[in-house]
């Protein structure tokens, strides 16, 4: 049961580029990923659940994903929320 | 003389235009909410189909666009892919709505909870009102609402342009502008001027022009030809070819014909604008709207990222005066970090100095990036306060400029209160500088947005005019400098009657610097001061207007009977 902390690195939060950019890395995995924050849970490439948590920047969430090569899909999308890309 | 229908109009500079129509759709109304005669399973594959093909719609449109629409438009691509979203939309099917409107309710419900979140999230929601758009339009069978992009140039044809619709406009391929609303000061009229599209707006019947008719489209007179005539079509062609090498010839300074100089300078909103208006001959920059720089921000910029755009157009422009007005949000610009509270009229809220004084910290962080700017190039910097209402105003942003380094503080007269005393608001100040479109608003009681009202919204009006000599006439006893930086100062004849009025300096579009200059050139300031004493006596806009058209005329027939001995 491969899961990840990550905490937003982006200084102006999850907005609409950097999460369709993560979207779009979920997509490409082929895995069905889960992010959870607080009590909140949604189907990771759901753009709008994404922006409707309202992420800002040094929130922690949790990424979770079953299946081949989910391992390296979490490092590949944890690190994605770990960098700025506001900068 | 020929079958062809004339539209009249307010038009937007001088320009002319020839092409095929093309209309903007309207907004589509709301899906009914009426039961599906189709059943669920039909219900859901139509959904998907229209979904899965809206979002493939925006993506091939975002590959076009590139650069930063692209990556709006990807966004919103996604949002139209969304699982959580048709998950939303397959339960409100199978509890019996159409697609339609299963889709409506779905991205509406996500809509109100990102508005519900307020700043910049709210700001997306406009995005999924057009992807819901698209998607019901598709489920329709109907164009999708937005600016058309077909292969070949053409005039547009709208109710009346959204500021994102006409940002995204191609200039390669919009021959001109039509709308039905609007008056000439509208947001839309400001930028058509400013990216010197050939706009008529106001035009009653607009939106009766079918695609595909072909229209001459006259900024001078406002008028809209509907199916010209060979001939027609042949005159306007010339004239546009005509015109198109009268504006290569050279410029320089402005000047009335008897050598009063009268510096004439650009009205700007970004730095890109810089080198175009060089290039037309403008002698400095009388107005730039930093809110623009601003817009597209859910927050307020770093007082370094302001000093590098503020330091890359007093670089264009060294040697040169540069007139930076502060912040000036509000109303028809509307920045939620400066005023997100809801008012009932926008245009009498906390706007211009107003909003900033609610929120010192983003007015001295621009006041500090402005100063370090200027003390890093070597253009002549003002700064100017927007739509300041008193004296006790003035003397606070005139205060606060000089503490953070400006050497040249001024004011913004927008308001009529401002106008009137003037005489007292110039000795706390280093200048004033005339918005005519929000004085002619305010004025005349008149939203400058709204089309039913647009007549009244008209700078020629005697009880404008009268304002703006009493500012010329306490600029002139304090010996302080009064520019004219509203849409007023580039109608050429009317540009004639504001230096009439006392006005040092004009400032306009780019585009209209030529006819401006042209004009000054025709008449000395005694004349200037003649038209503007015949102006101030009439009763109405159009009485002045005829008025001064008439001296004008009779003065050049005087001219040319001498010329040519007629």
């Amino acid at each position: 049961m491969p899961d990840r902390s990550v905490v937003i690195a982006s200084a102006n939060g999850l907005h609409a580029r950097p999460a369709s950019l993560f979207v779009q890395a979920v997509a490409a995995s082929g895995l069905a990923v889960e992010l959870t924050r607080g009590d909140k849970t949604l189907n990771a490439s759901s753009i709008l659940g994404l922006i409707s948590l309202g992420l800002q920047h040094g929130d922690e969430v949790t990424l979770h994903a079953e299946g081949d090569n989910a391992d390296a899909v979490l490092d590949d999308l944890a690190g994605f929320l770990g960098t700025d890309h506001d900068a | 003389m020929s079958d062809s229908v004339s539209l009249s109009g307010v038009g937007i500079g001088r320009g002319l235009a020839l092409g095929p129509i093309l209309r903007m759709p309207d907004p589509l109304p709301e899906p009914a909410d009426v039961a599906s005669t189709v059943g669920a399973d039909a219900e859901k594959v139509r959904s998907a189909g229209a979904l899965a093909a809206t979002a493939a719609d925006i993506r091939l449109r975002g590959q076009r666009a590139g650069g930063a629409a692209k990556d709006v438009l990807d966004a919103q691509a996604f949002m139209a892919e969304d699982p959580t979203l048709k998950d939303d939309v397959d339960a409100r099917i199978t509890s019996g709505k159409t697609a339609e409107r299963a889709v409506y309710e779905a991205f509406a419900a996500f809509r109100d909870l990102l508005t519900s979140m307020g700043g910049y999230m709210g700001e997306r929601a406009t995005d999924l009102n057009d992807v819901s758009q698209r998607v019901v339009a598709h489920l329709q069978g109907v164009s999708a609402p937005g600016v058309p992009d077909p292969d070949y140039k053409f005039v547009l044809v709208a109710r009346d342009l959204a500021p994102a619709d006409t940002a995204l406009l191609d200039l390669d391929k919009v021959l001109a502008l039509i709308t039905s609303d609007g008056g000439p000061t509208s947001h839309t009229a400001i930028l058509a001027r400013e990216k010197s599209i050939v706009a008529v707006v106001g035009a009653t019947g607009a939106l009766e022009l079918t695609d595909d008719q072909t229209v001459i489209v006259d900024a001078t007179t406002g008028a809209v030809t509907v199916d010209p005539t060979d001939e027609q079509k042949a005159a306007a062609e010339a004239t546009i070819a005509s015109r198109a090498a009268a504006a290569d010839v050279p410029v320089g300074p402005g000047a009335l014909a008897d050598g009063t100089a009268v510096p004439l300078l650009a009205n700007l909103g970004s730095v890109d604008g810089a080198e175009p208006a060089i290039e037309k001959g403008a002698e400095g920059v009388g107005l730039f709207r930093t809110e623009f720089l601003f817009l597209d921000a859910d927050r307020a910029p770093t007082v370094a990222e302001q000093q590098e755009k503020y330091t890359q157009l007093l670089t264009a422009f060294a040697g040169k005066k540069v007139v930076v007005r502060a912040l000036d949000a509000g109303a028809d610009k509307p920045l939620s970090f400066l005023n997100d509270a809801p008012e009932e009229n926008p245009a009498l809220g906390l706007r211009g100095i107003r909003a900033l004084r609610a929120n010192e910290p983003i007015l001295r962080d621009q006041l500090t990036a402005l100063a370090n700017a200027d003390a890093a190039t070597d253009a002549d910097l003002w700064v100017m306060a927007p739509m300041v209402s008193t004296v006790e105003e003035s003397r606070y942003f005139t205060k606060l400029a000089k503490e953070l380094g400006i050497k040249t503080a001024g004011v913004m007269i927008e308001v009529p209160a401002a106008a009137l005393l003037a005489d007292r608001i110039l000795p706390e100040t280093d200048f004033a500088s005339i918005g005519t479109n929000d004085l002619t608003q305010y004025t005349l009681a008149a939203d400058r947005l709204l089309g039913s009202v647009a007549s009244f919204q008209d700078p020629w009006h005697p009880a404008v005019l009268r304002l703006v000599g009493e500012v010329g006439r306490a600029g002139a006893s304090l010996g302080k400098p009064v520019g004219i930086c509203g849409e007023a100062a580039a109608d050429p004849l009317l540009a004639v009657v504001l230096v009439g009025l006392g006005a040092t300096s004009l400032s306009m579009s780019p585009a209209a610097l030529a006819d401006v200059r042209a004009e000054l050139a025709r008449f000395s300031l005694d004349q200037a001061k003649e038209f503007a004493e015949l102006a101030l006596s009439a009763n109405s806009a159009v009485e002045a207007r005829v008025a001064v058209v008439n001296a004008a005329n009779a003065f050049t027939t005087s001219i040319s009977t001498i010329t040519e001995s007629e």
